[in-house]
């Protein structure tokens, strides 16, 4: 199957015919990926201000060992040495990080941002090598599907603070039902980072997709439709989930350190 | 109402290699770009070679690269471009070149005979009939849609900057796998071809193929995606495969 390619000037790196602004796009997502991951690295090292009254930062939660109340077992434990860089978030970012890293739509979005692989469509590329997914290292990116399941447990760990997120501490003692600013922030979130998971390509294929007449089954029928559903906006959920968690974690931050203030609506 | 236009056109060599050469023509309202090369062709240049047959985007002949994107000749309305500018028209960079526009397609159809053709289960009916829900067959009707223009072969960079024409069937023969395999009364397997010979891993779902597919099949989320996952549970998922083994 010898192809011999038509060859029209020169083939190199960015290469192309094409006069569209085609590095747009690629640079926005170059520059929206690595503010998000240098915020969220940054404030995943602070080890403070990730809660505020009922509100716990996402980039913190679950809080497994922590100094805030929301700690599940009290502060840090003295089997972990001191001199090892402690944060709650340190313990638990990692999954929800590997599970945006091994996304379909991220890997798609930064192999072409990130890698040039290609730059954009119809341009050239750096490198003339190219393994793709079909061998090591790539291939890992096949373990998507077991950070997708937790990134399930994570949606409920989250939903669950949206719930402790309506307790407020009542003046004389006690907790007392409530709704501020903050509780809308995190349903929120928590309603965006549903969207995104539910429609990932793996829980697609999982409820339904994998079966070629899915209307047999009609627990998965309905799953799947759902999920295709969420699938087709899939990149629009994966930048807005994005945005809603570091906008989370700034909102809580910005309160605890007294720079805004939080509204109690109810 | 007509305006100037000129077009930078690819015009091969007898050597096998090429130039652009530019023409100056005018344009009318309502034109779109194959209207322009066949005007071209009439008055300045007979000997330009374009292949097209239906102009009106069902045929997939004319595809071409349009100011650097593959698109249809036939489906790009001239209003859609910029006449101040140069318009520059060249073949398809994915294959080879046989005269000025045209190109030698013939890879894919070499590439199309090396997958499992549809083979159905035994019938449903004593008729001799299937009966099969209509949204099952909708999910494979959407890859029916494709005709073979090619443009996604050409832009995926797996072939077109990494000529693994040898090892990866390309975005349209991904379309054409699943088709067959998500059929609801095909009974046959090719998930280990698509692993193996058919290069499925070489995709990384950057989704050029999606954008320029002028039926616009979800070509990368409904088809590649969707077989990518079946190879990841029948080869790369451990769970999946222990489940199997007790099933
Ligand atoms: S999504 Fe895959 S098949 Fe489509 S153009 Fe990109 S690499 Fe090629
Ligand atoms: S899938 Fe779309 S772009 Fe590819 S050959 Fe078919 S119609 Fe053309
Ligand atoms: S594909 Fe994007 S989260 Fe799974
Ligand atoms: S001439 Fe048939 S698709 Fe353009």
């Amino acid at each position: 199957m010898e192809v011999v390619p038509v060859t029209i000037g020169s083939r190199g790196f960015a290469s192309t015919s094409r006069r569209d602004w085609w590095w747009v796009t690629p640079l926005a997502i170059f520059i929206g990926l690595s503010s998000f991951v240098g915020y969220s690295t940054w404030a995943a090292f602070q080890n403070a201000h990730y809660a505020f009254g009922p509100y716990l930062s996402p980039f913190y939660a679950p809080e497994i060992w922590g100094d805030s109340p929301h700690a599940w077992f009290g502060p840090k434990p003295g089997f972990i040495p001191d001199w090892v860089p402690f944060s709650p978030a340190l313990l638990i970012l990692p999954f929800p990080a590997l599970f945006r890293f091994t996304c379909y739509y991220y890997r798609g979005a930064y192999y072409k941002s990130f890698w040039l692989d290609p730059p954009a469509c119809a341009v050239g590329e750096p490198r003339t090598g190219y393994r793709g997914e079909q061998s090591f290292p790539l291939v890992m990116q096949n373990i998507h599907r077991y950070f997708m399941w937790i990134a399930v447990i994570f949606l409920l760990l989250l939903s669950y603070d949206v719930w402790l997120a309506l307790w407020f501490p009542a003046p004389g003692g006690g907790e007392t039902f409530g709704i501020g600013v903050g509780t809308i922030v995190l349903a929120v979130n928590v309603v965006l980072l549903s969207c995104y998971t539910l429609g990932c390509h793996v829980m697609r294929h999982i409820v339904g997709g994998s079966y070629d007449e899915v209307s047999k089954h009609p627990v998965c029928d309905r799953a799947y439709a759902c999920s295709t559903a969420l699938n087709y906006k899939h990149q629009l959920f994966a930048w807005c989930s994005l945005f809603s968690v570091g906008f989370a974690d700034i909102y809580i931050r910005l309160c605890s350190m007294g720079i805004w203030t939080d509204l109690r609506l109810l | 109402m007509e305006t100037q236009a000129t077009f930078k056109i690819w015009r091969t060599h007898p050597g096998g290699d090429g130039t652009f050469q530019t023409f100056k023509t005018t344009v009318t309202e309502g034109m779109v770009v194959l209207d322009v090369v066949h005007k071209i062709q009439a008055e300045q240049a007979p000997d330009l070679a374009v292949r097209w047959n239906c102009k009106a985007g069902k045929c997939g002949s004319c595809s071409a690269e349009i100011n650097g994107n593959p698109r249809l000749m036939c489906m790009t309305r001239m209003n859609e471009l910029d006449t101040w500018e140069q318009i520059t028209v060249e073949p398809m960079r994915t294959f080879p070149p046989i005269k000025d526009l045209v190109t030698d397609v013939s890879w894919n159809f070499r590439v199309k005979k090396g997958i499992k053709k549809f083979k159905p289960r035994p019938a449903d009916q004593p008729d001799g009939t299937w009966r099969v829900a209509q949204r099952d067959v909708d999910r494979v009707q959407e890859f029916r849609k494709c005709i073979e223009c090619f443009l996604c072969q050409d832009v995926c960079h797996v072939l077109r900057e990494h000529n693994k024409h040898d090892e990866f069937i390309g975005p349209r023969f991904l379309v054409y796998a699943a088709n067959l395999e998500m059929n609801p009364i095909d009974s046959d397997d090719r998930i280990p071809d698509l692993k193996e010979q058919h290069g499925i891993g070489y995709c990384n779902i950057t989704k050029c193929c999606t954008k320029v597919c002028p039926e616009h099949i979800h070509i990368t989320d409904n088809a590649i995606i969707p077989l990518k996952e079946r190879v990841v549970s029948r080869y790369y998922d451990p769970v999946t495969r222990i489940l199997r083994m007790f099933k």
